[in-house]
This record gives structure tokens, C-alpha cells and sequence, in this order.
């Protein structure tokens, strides 16, 4: 067989009490594309980050071709033949793509040899097929284009390990059609290439070994032609619901509730102007948990942004309560009941550096008119720590220090005490223990069983299954379909996740 | 394997203050140190260092009126950095508040210091606001970066004085001296304590008063904080940003048109080109020191200004430029900020590569 | 009139831009990597006191401008450190150098007050000398405007057509992407900071070696925060700092020549033209994103990098 190229063994890092990864060992081929398979927070991309010399392991070692190596920058990764293709492109914006290429070059001397560079360009280009202008600006190129230049820069650096972090994410089906040709070359010529995905299919088309990692561990690495992607779906998410909820059941039938959010046909924009919403429309009743389960980055920010009133949709409407909110400002929104609970409690949901009490003034401070007494928050600040249980030594500390899970309480606390008609949810136990976890649940199973209509996002499986009364799946910015609970089982929902359409 | 730096969890103020202080002591240490090799005993520039401002009411009044503009300009300087916009055209807008004040001067009198000052101090106010609006206005429209704005409005205002000053606003009877006529009694802010203690560390104190309670008490004043904290808790609270930067910059501008005010009504009674030996810049020092907290500018800028009465006593007492006064600040400030890093981060020694700093 | 201002005019607008050129060239290279200094004003000073006092003290002119060049750098050490090691707020910083080499060069240069010195000659380079119209303006002047010109060049290539003024400017547009590319950033900015004050001492230097030739408290009188406003009117770009900052010091020396000519526009507003100008381009580049991605400033200037930043 051939030879190994690269072994992480049991590499452990953590982040400020957290760990990204336990124990976690890995090994590549000559010649061979391993796949890395997770859900978010898996580890997956902690783990080529250390591999990169971005970030240093806390424990553990790394052997490329036999030799132990220690990186303490991306320099030494990338001259011991590390070539990695990020998520988010390491493309210096207002240089041109010949600029970018040469940054990335060793031994190019003083001079900036640009004829030289553009026929290595123009060379590799033509050997992998990747078709690029070196001479044009990267402003100017599209998403597609700028992975290929991407690429073909690593490639250029001639690497023995070449790492794609999600490279078919932002492609279109024969743009990832060019690429699995380019790594099919590339494989040829005896490199090793670790590809890094959610998509399964594509994942069985392409690679030789695949490695599946949750929770910071790795759980299991298998030959592509010995499993099915039902078994790697399982594997990925398929988990026994450790934690039973005591949902009672909807008394009468769903559709005779009121409809408290109406979402129509809604189109948004990205960040990077391409279509993150595609068309989506749901329907949230009062007393109802609706749950949309999904990979994170497939528009469920947007869908959320243009809900709470935080981005302008493209197309579409949006109704809360029958009142038309579309184009509303967040003030009415927030007036109307409407309730958003970030993903980034730190920064958004909370305000960092400011105290408990400030914190809790954030959603109807106007109502005081132009004085901002800090009394009348005092009182509720002392109120909901206690009915949340929030733990802190000190009302007037930054919230910033908080834990995760406090934080979450405060946010909660403040949320729900609102009395809101809707509460739109993402990502609510995220990075918290289970204490924290149960709580945040039950607070919301709560806040359904008083007739609040509730939009859970989350990419946490078990959570939407246990507590949805509908799940819906989203994908690339369109809803894949809508199930009851007692219709999904993890392996359903895993296959939509993946893209796989249904009904 | 070396040293590195790693962001500290905890950011105490007490700890802030004591690094600062640490900061400032090693500086003037440092300052006595250079003047040794002159001649100049480091007791005896202690002495004067403490004496000069301290130890007479006299320089405790001068301290004080000095310390009135570099105040206002901390205020002004420290409103805007709240919301994280750097406005370091305070000098300029403090000549256009000088200039608004002596327009009204120059073309009315309501009768009285009563109907007068406040009509003056007004328009310096809307005038420095105004001016800063403008830098507020680019950013919100067109994208532009305030330090440079307010850098280039600066140049501007200053000009603009410049060209009144030895054009068409001269006194005749200057002896080509380049200053306009001397504004009466009518104009001129009184002075509450003999010789020259007038009426602008009332407002100046008052200022920083209504500063605090702006910033504490008022929705308003809730807000820039929330939005000096983070931008997108700001929005996602419907906050409105835009409107928030153009309202941050115009009390910015007018706090610093107040001082201009305060020079010109107060102390110096008369136009003249150097209205300011950059007040503006030393306002962004103290803003900085005092951790942009309006009652903390006031005694920061006290200290800051006893710093200026010391150097002119070093300058008489051992025959030293004034300049000595700038190669100490600038060391103050120096060692303030290293003070200041300190406080924030901390010292990490790093083992064998490989091995992490968990 | 034509021949007034080739012969009079432009030479002397040269003369009056030459320090501007330098500093604003020294700053465009620290800019460029991402490190804005406030401070130049004050690294000029300490440049123009170097200078002089080598001179005064025996030196021969050259030596005495490669002593500032040195003073330059060595001064601007400190901001270097405190921006990108410690990571401190870069406004403050700078205006923290601008007072302390204002300060410095005062106290320091008190005794030299009213002393003067031969400084350079003008050096005229035949046969460029000979040329109508530019010949005396460009090439009757003396040996550090023509090294102005050099560095201009040099400045130009070292940034654009070397793969080190490649990975500076990707310090100064992404640090992010500059470090993933192996790139030593803080080193890089450390460098471009002192190298680029080195050449703005020259700045200052010029002042009392060819301009004046005798030494007075604050010799430098603002250039350096003019030059502070010039590398944002050049765009960060060498070549059109070459001309802006003629076009600047030309702006003050003109007044004169059109006032014998019956033409008074008062001097102040001659002088605003080029900052309300820099207003305006500024302006423009935030219209369209185009213009923005051309016109600019580095997208990183003034902002700490810090790897583990999360």
C-alpha cells in the first residue's frame, strides 16, 4: 500500500475551558483523498488549523512523512508542504490574482518576476484545468473564481498535503465537477488530500478513506467502497436522545391555532452577493415549536436577519400576527412581540462590556422617553436573575465575563420576560453545559405550552427533534421539506441536511 | 520558544489606574534623569515640578485656567471615542468656536454679559458642532474614514483663522502684529477669582457634570454606549447609527467650540493665530489617560495642565525651552500607554515548541 | 509670464516640496504596511536637529543626512513597538511622537539657535540643467532633491515590483491573509515603520542642510502634518507624491508671485485647496466600490494584528 504521508496523533486543543478536540488521531496516504466528515463544532476545522500552524495543539504530535514537525506559524507548515484551501479565502481583495499567487510563492528572490509568475500560472492552470485571468483584480472575480485562484495558488507551492475546507460549498455542480477532476490529477501525481465536507455524495464520489468526527472526537475511518451514506449520516449525527422532554402534546389540531409568523416566498441576499434565502416560506402557529434543522451557512442567518428586521429582503413578505413586517423597522417589530435570540449572545443578543443591568434595558429603553433611569432596570435585573437563576457575584461587572451558560440565562431572561408573542431562537445551547442546556429547553417548552409561537434554528438534531412540533430542513436557502417528528428519524433528516430533496 | 503576549480576561480598573500611574512616575523619573545630565538636580526639578503648580494659589489658579480648554477638548474628544469615532479634529473645532464667538463680538451687543456671553458661548457651541457634523456626515454618507476628515478640517479651520487674522479682521493699531482688536468687558467671560480665574472652569465643570449624566442617565447617552460596545448589538437593539454618529459629532465638536470660547472670551480677549498650542491633541492624551470617563478627564486635565505650569517655572527657574514640557509629555504619554497595554494584557513565557500554552 | 514661473516659480516649489516629498514617502511606506504615524512632525524636527548638529560639529553634509536617517529610524522605534507588539491605539502613539521629538529637538537644539552651517550646493547636472522649462526648476538644484527622486523611483519599485513591497502591502491590506501566507507581519510593519521614518528625518534633514542652512526653533513649522495629509492626497502612491507635494509647496510660494502680478488671492485659502481637495477624493472613492477598491486607503492601516484574535 502506499505510503503514510501524515499522522496527527491524539491531538488535543481547547479554547478558554472548551475543547475542540479530544484525542483526536489522524493519518493520510500518498496518493489517496481522505475525506473529514462533521457536523459544526465537530472539530473538523480546529483540527487543520493546527495542522496549518494556525493554531498550536495543546497536546499531541504531527509526523509528516515519518519526521516529527513542530509548527509554530503558517510559514513552517507551508514550507514543510502543507498547502491548505480555506472557507474563507486567504485573497488579498484589492491585489490582482497574479499579486496573490506570488505572495504565496517561495523563492522568488528580490524581484517580483511577473512574466515569470504569470507562465507558472498559465503552466498549472492548464495541468490541473483550472481557467483563471491572472491579471484581473480579485474584487472583480466571482466566488467560484476565487476558489480556483485559491487553489491553484496552493497547488503552485507545490505541497505534499493539500487540505479543501468545504471547497463545494460555494460551487455550482459543474464547478465541483472541474474541481474533483483537479484533485483527481492531483492525487495522480502521488499527493495526499484531506477534504473536508458535509455533502456525502460527493464525499462517496471523490474519496478513498473517510474519517468521521463529532463532538471533538473522532469516531470512526472507513474505506469509501465499505459503507453507505446512510451509514456515514448515522455515524455523523445519529446519536440515542440522551434526554427525554416532557412535551405535552397540542391539545386539538396544529392548524387550528393562530398563525403568528408568515413567511412568503422570501428571497435574501448574502453577504457576499449571492442568493442565501432562495424562495422560502413557512408558517409558525402560536403554541408551537417549529424547528428548522440545517448545516449552519445554508441561509439560515439571513432567513433570521430578515425576520428580526436586521437585513432588507430581496422578495417575499413577512407577517407577524397578519400585520405585514417586511420592510418594518426593528423598534415595531420588537413592539409587535416579535423576540430574537442571536447565535452570538456575546456580541449582538448582549452587550459585551457593559453590565448586567444596562443589558437588560437593551430592548425598551425608549419607553422611558429621553431619561434612561437606571433604577427601574436595577429592580428588573435583580428580578429575572433570580426567576432565571442567573449566577453572578455582582450586578455591575462587564456581562462579557460571564460563563456561556449564564450569559444564555441573562438573554433568555430578558427575552422572554418581554412577553412576546414570537420568539425566533438560533443556535440556544450552544456551547453550553448540560445544566445550561436542560434549562434553555425547558424555558422554551415553557414558553410553548403558553401559546407563544417559537422558531427554533439549530444544528443540534436531537434538540429540534425533541422539541419540534414541525421540523423543516433547510439547504443551499431553500426549505427541503417539512416533517412531523414521529415521520423523521435521524437518518431522514441527516440525507435532507446533505441536500438530498424530498417530496 | 520566546515571549508573547496574551489578551488578559480581567480588565481592572484599579489595575488600570495603578499601570497609568506606574506609567507616569517612570516617565518624570525618567525626565529628571535627562535633566541630571545638565546640571539640574532631580530634587530640585521635583521641587518646581510640584511647587509651581501647587504651591501658591497663584499656580493653582493658572493650573486651572489652563486647565479649562485642554479639558473641554478632553470631554469633547472623549464623547466621540465613547462610540468609537476618532475624532482628532478637536483643535480645529475649537478655532471655530473661536471664531463664531468673536463674529457675534465683532457685529452685536445685546447690552449685558448676561444677554452676551451666552449668546456667544451658544454659537461656539453650534459652530464647533456643526463643524464636526461634516466629518459625521462624510462618514455616514460617503464612507469616509473620520481621522482623516477631522485631520484635513483641522488644517482648514486653522487656515481660515489665519486668513482673518491677517486680512480682514486686523487691528489697525497691532504695529502689524497679527491679532484683532480687543474685545470689551461686555464680551468677555468675568473672572471669578483675581487675576485671571474667569468664569470657564464653572462651565467647564459643569460641562463634565452634564457629560456623565448624558452618558449615564439619558437614552441617548445609553445608547452611544451600546453602540461604542458593539455596533451590531446596536442595530440588532434598533438603535439608529447614523443618526447616533451625526448627534455624537456635533456635542463633540461644540464641547470643543467651547473651549475655543473659553480661550477667546476668557483669557486671550482678542483673535490671534496661535489660539491654541494644540489643546486638540493634548485632549486626545487625556481622553486617552482618563479612559474616556468625563469626571475622570477633569482632575487628568488638572494634572496635565500643572505639567505646562511646571515647565514654564523650569523654563525660568533653570533657563530651559519650554520645550522640555513637550519631551516630558510626550514621555507621560509614552509610558501611559505602554501603562495602559499592561493593564490589558499579559506576559506569557512559552516552552518548547510544540507544546501549547493551555 | 510662462518664463516667470519656470524660472522662478516651479524652482522654487521644488525646493519648498522637497522635504514634503520625503516625509510623504517615508509615511507611504509605513502606511503601506499598515501602521499609520501622526508622529512626523516631530520625527522631522529630530531629523532637522540631527542634521544640523553633525553638520555644525564638523560633518560633511552627507554624513550629517545619513545621521538624521538614522535618528529617524531609531526614533520612530518606540511607536513601531507600541502599535504592533503591544498592539496600543496608533493615534495616540503617533501624537505622543510628533510632541516628544517636538520637544526633543527644541531643548536639545536651544544652544545651536542662530548658527549656521554650508550645507549641500546646488549641483547643477549637465546637460539636464541645459533643458528649457524644467532644466532649472529640476536639475540646478542640490544633491538631496536629486536623492528625492531617486527614492521616488525606488520607493515605487521596492513596492510594486518586489516580492517584499508585495508582502509589505499585504501586511497593510490583509494582515490576515499576509500571515496565513507566511509572512512575518509584525515584523514587516516594525521595519516599514522605521525605515519609513528614517526617510522622513531626511525630510527634515533637508531643512537646515539645503534650505535654510542655519538653525531655528521648529524649523520644520507643520510639515510634517501636511505631510500627514499628503500621503492620503498621493493615494499612497510614489508618483503622485512626487508631484502633490510640489503642488503643495508650490501653493505657499506662488502667493508671492502672484501678488506682483496684481493677483490676490489671500494665502490661506491657496493653502486649503489641497486638503479640501484630499476632502473631496475621498469623498468620490466612497461612491462606488470601484472607485474604493482604487483609490483607498491600505484596509488594515491603523489596526493591531493579532493572530489569536477570536
Amino acid at each position: 500500500m502506499s505510503a503514510q504521508l501524515l499522522l496527527m496523533q491524539d491531538i488535543w486543543k481547547g479554547f478558554g475551558g472548551l475543547w475542540a478536540n479530544r484525542g483526536v488521531s489522524f493519518d493520510l496516504l500518498a496518493g489517496e483523498v481522505h475525506a473529514l466528515l462533521g457536523e459544526n463544532g465537530a472539530g473538523k476545522s480546529t483540527l487543520m488549523n493546527v495542522l496549518v500552524g494556525l493554531y498550536r495543539q495543546d497536546r499531541g504530535r504531527i509526523f509528516l512523512e515519518g519526521r516529527e514537525v513542530r509548527f509554530s506559524s503558517p510559514r513552517d507548515a507551508i514550507r514543510a508542504g502543507i498547502g491548505m484551501v480555506h472557507q474563507h479565502f486567504m485573497l488579498v481583495e484589492k491585489m490582482t490574482v497574479w499579486e496573490n499567487v506570488a505572495l504565496g510563492m517561495e523563492g522568488l528572490g528580490l524581484g517580483l518576476k511577473r512574466e515569470e509568475v504569470l507562465r507558472r500560472i498559465e503552466e498549472a492552470s492548464r495541468r490541473y484545468s483550472l481557467e483563471v485571468d491572472p491579471k484581473a483584480h480579485i474584487w472583480q472575480l466571482s466566488v467560484g473564481e476565487r476558489q480556483r485562484v485559491e487553489i491553484l495558488r496552493t497547488l503552485m507551492s507545490n505541497p505534499r498535503v493539500l487540505v479543501l475546507d468545504e471547497p463545494t460549498s460555494v460551487l455550482t455542480p459543474q464547478e465541483s465537477e472541474g474541481l474533483f477532476r483537479t484533485l483527481r490529477r492531483v492525487r495522480e501525481e502521488g499527493r495526499g488530500v484531506i477534504f473536508i465536507s458535509h455533502k456525502l455524495r460527493e464525499v462517496m464520489e471523490v474519496a478513498d478513506r473517510i474519517t468521521v468526527m463529532r463532538g471533538g472526537e473522532r469516531v470512526a475511518t472507513l474505506r469509501a467502497e465499505e459503507v453507505s451514506e446512510e451509514r456515514l449520516a448515522e455515524l455523523m449525527i445519529g446519536r440515542k436522545l440522551r434526554l427525554e422532554y416532557s412535551k405535552p402534546s397540542p391539545s386539538g389540531s396544529i392548524l387550528a391555532r393562530e398563525e403568528v409568523l408568515r413567511v412568503e416566498d422570501l428571497r435574501v441576499e448574502g453577504d457576499r452577493a449571492n442568493l442565501a434565502v432562495d424562495g422560502i416560506s413557512l408558517s409558525v402557529r402560536g403554541g408551537t415549536i417549529l424547528g428548522v434543522a440545517g448545516v449552519a451557512g445554508n441561509g439560515q442567518r439571513e432567513l433570521v436577519e430578515a425576520i428580526a428586521g436586521l437585513r432588507r429582503p430581496l422578495s417575499g413578505r413577512i407577517y407577524l400576527l397578519g400585520k405585514d413586517i417586511t420592510h418594518a423597522p426593528v423598534r415595531e417589530r420588537i413592539a409587535l412581540g416579535l423576540s430574537y435570540i442571536p447565535a452570538e449572545r456575546g456580541q449582538v443578543g448582549l452587550v459585551g462590556d457593559l453590565d448586567l443591568v444596562d443589558n437588560v434595558a437593551l430592548k425598551d429603553y425608549w419607553k422611558g422617553g429621553l431619561s434612561f433611569d437606571r433604577r427601574r432596570f436595577e429592580e428588573r435585573a435583580g428580578r429575572l436573575v433570580r426567576e432565571f437563576d442567573v449566577r453572578v457575584q455582582r450586578l455591575d461587572g462587564p456581562v462579557k465575563n460571564m460563563s456561556g451558560g449564564n450569559m444564555q440565562r441573562l438573554l433568555l431572561a430578558r427575552e422572554l420576560s418581554s412577553d412576546p408573542v414570537l420568539v425566533v431562537a438560533v443556535h440556544p445551547t450552544w456551547g453550553l453545559d448540560v445544566a445550561a442546556t436542560e434549562f434553555v429547553r425547558e424555558r422554551l417548552l415553557e414558553e410553548r405550552g403558553k401559546g407563544k409561537a417559537i422558531l427554533l434554528i439549530s444544528e443540534d438534531l436531537e434538540e429540534i427533534m425533541a422539541l419540534s412540533d414541525l421540523i423543516a430542513v433547510i439547504s443551499r436557502g431553500k426549505i427541503m421539506g417539512i416533517l412531523k417528528p414521529e415521520e423523521a428519524d435521524e437518518r431522514r433528516i441527516g440525507l435532507m441536511m446533505m441536500g438530498e430533496r424530498e417530496g | 520558544m520566546g515571549i508573547r503576549f496574551r489578551r488578559r480576561f480581567e480588565e481592572g480598573g484599579l489595575r488600570w489606574a495603578l499601570a497609568s500611574a506606574a506609567g507616569v512616575l517612570f516617565a518624570l523619573l525618567l525626565s529628571a534623569a535627562l535633566l541630571a545630565l545638565r546640571g539640574i538636580s532631580p530634587a530640585s526639578f521635583f521641587y518646581v515640578l510640584l511647587e509651581a503648580p501647587f504651591g501658591s494659589s497663584y499656580g493653582l489658579k493658572e493650573t486651572a485656567v489652563k486647565a479649562v480648554p485642554i479639558a473641554f477638548c478632553a470631554l469633547a474628544v472623549s464623547l466621540s471615542f465613547r462610540m468609537l469615532l476618532w475624532n482628532i479634529g478637536a483643535e480645529g473645532q475649537l478655532h471655530l468656536g473661536a471664531f463664531a464667538a468673536a463674529l457675534f463680538a465683532r457685529h452685536l451687543d445685546w447690552g449685558s454679559r448676561a444677554l452676551n456671553l451666552p449668546a456667544m458661548g451658544l454659537s461656539a457651541f453650534v459652530a464647533g458642532g456643526l463643524y464636526a457634523s461634516l466629518v459625521g456626515l462624510l462618514k455616514v454618507r460617503l464612507r469616509v474614514n473620520e481621522v482623516i476628515s477631522s485631520l484635513m478640517l483641522n488644517y482648514v479651520a486653522l487656515l481660515w483663522m489665519d486668513y482673518l487674522v491677517y486680512g480682514p479682521w486686523k487691528d489697525p493699531s497691532s504695529l502689524g502684529f497679527p491679532m484683532t482688536p480687543l474685545i470689551p468687558p461686555s464680551h468677555s467671560l468675568p473672572v471669578l477669582i483675581p487675576p485671571r480665574l474667569h468664569l470657564g472652569v464653572l462651565l467647564v465643570v459643569l460641562s463634565s457634570a452634564a457629560l456623565h449624566l448624558l452618558l449615564e442617565r439619558t437614552s441617548f447617552g445609553y445608547e452611544v454606549r451600546v453602540t461604542g460596545s458593539s455596533k451590531e448589538a446596536s442595530l440588532y437593539a434598533g438603535m439608529n447609527y447614523w443618526r447616533n454618529v451625526l448627534l455624537v459629532m456635533f456635542l463633540s465638536g461644540g464641547l470643543a467650540g467651547l473651549a475655543g470660547f473659553c480661550e477667546f472670551s476668557g483669557l486671550i480677549h482678542r483673535l490671534q493665530p496661535s489660539m491654541s498650542p494644540g489643546y486638540g491633541f493634548t485632549g486626545i492624551t487625556v481622553a486617552w489617560l482618563s479612559r474616556v470617563k468625563p469626571l475622570v478627564a477633569l482632575p487628568v486635565s488638572y494634572l496635565v495642565a500643572a505639567l505646562f505650569v511646571a515647565g514654564d517655572a523650569l523654563q525660568i527657574s533653570f533657563r530651559l525651552p519650554l520645550a522640555s514640557v513637550q519631551v516630558v509629555q510626550g514621555l507621560v504619554l509614552t509610558f501611559a500607554l505602554v501603562g495602559d497595554f499592561f493593564s490589558r494584557y499579559e506576559l506569557v513565557l512559552e516552552g518548547r515548541a510544540g507544546e501549547g500554552d493551555a | 509670464m510662462l518664463d516667470l514661473i519656470f524660472q522662478e516659480v516651479l524652482p522654487a516649489a521644488v525646493r519648498s516640496g522637497t522635504p514634503l516629498l520625503f516625509a510623504t514617502l517615508g509615511e507611504i511606506l509605513t502606511e503601506r504596511s499598515g501602521v499609520l504615524n501622526l508622529g512626523l512632525e516631530g520625527i522631522m524636527l529630530v531629523g532637522a536637529l540631527s542634521a544640523f548638529a553633525s553638520a555644525f560639529a564638523g560633518a560633511p553634509p552627507l554624513l550629517a543626512a545619513a545621521l538624521a536617517f538614522a535618528a529617524g529610524a531609531f526614533v520612530s522605534l518606540p511607536h513601531a513597538l507600541l502599535s504592533v507588539k503591544l498592539k496600543g491605539n496608533q493615534v495616540v502613539s503617533g501624537v505622543a511622537l510628533a510632541m516628544l521629538g517636538s520637544g526633543i529637538s527644541a531643548a536639545l537644539g536651544k544652544p545651536l539657535v542662530g548658527q549656521t552651517i554650508r550645507g549641500f550646493e546646488p549641483l547643477p547636472l549637465w546637460p539636464l540643467s541645459e533643458l528649457p522649462a524644467v532644466g532649472r526648476a529640476l536639475f540646478r538644484q542640490d544633491p538631496m532633491v536629486y536623492l528625492s527622486y531617486l527614492l521616488v523611483l525606488l520607493v515605487w519599485v521596492f513596492l510594486h515590483r518586489s516580492s517584499w513591497g508585495l508582502r509589505l502591502r499585504a501586511c497593510g491590506e490583509s494582515p490576515r491573509v499576509a500571515d496565513a501566507m507566511g509572512v512575518p507581519v509584525d515584523r514587516v510593519r516594525i521595519f516599514a515603520t522605521c525605515l519609513g521614518g528614517g526617510i522622513v528625518a531626511l525630510g527634515g534633514a533637508y531643512l537646515p542642510l539645503s534650505y535654510t542652512r542655519m538653525w531655528v526653533e521648529n524649523i520644520s513649522a507643520g510639515r510634517g502634518w501636511i505631510a500627514v495629509a499628503l500621503v492620503i492626497f498621493s493615494l499612497w502612491d510614489p508618483k503622485r507624491a512626487l508631484w502633490s507635494s510640489y503642488l503643495f509647496g508650490g501653493l505657499g510660494v506662488l502667493q508671492f508671485y502672484l501678488q506682483t502680478r496684481g493677483v490676490g488671492v489671500p494665502t490661506p485659502f491657496l493653502l486649503m485647496i489641497p486638503y479640501l481637495a484630499t476632502l473631496v477624493l475621498m469623498g468620490f472613492s466612497g461612491l462606488r466600490e470601484e472607485l474604493a477598491m482604487r483609490l483607498s486607503a491600505p484596509s488594515a492601516l491603523g489596526k493591531p494584528y493579532d493572530r489569536e484574535e477570536r
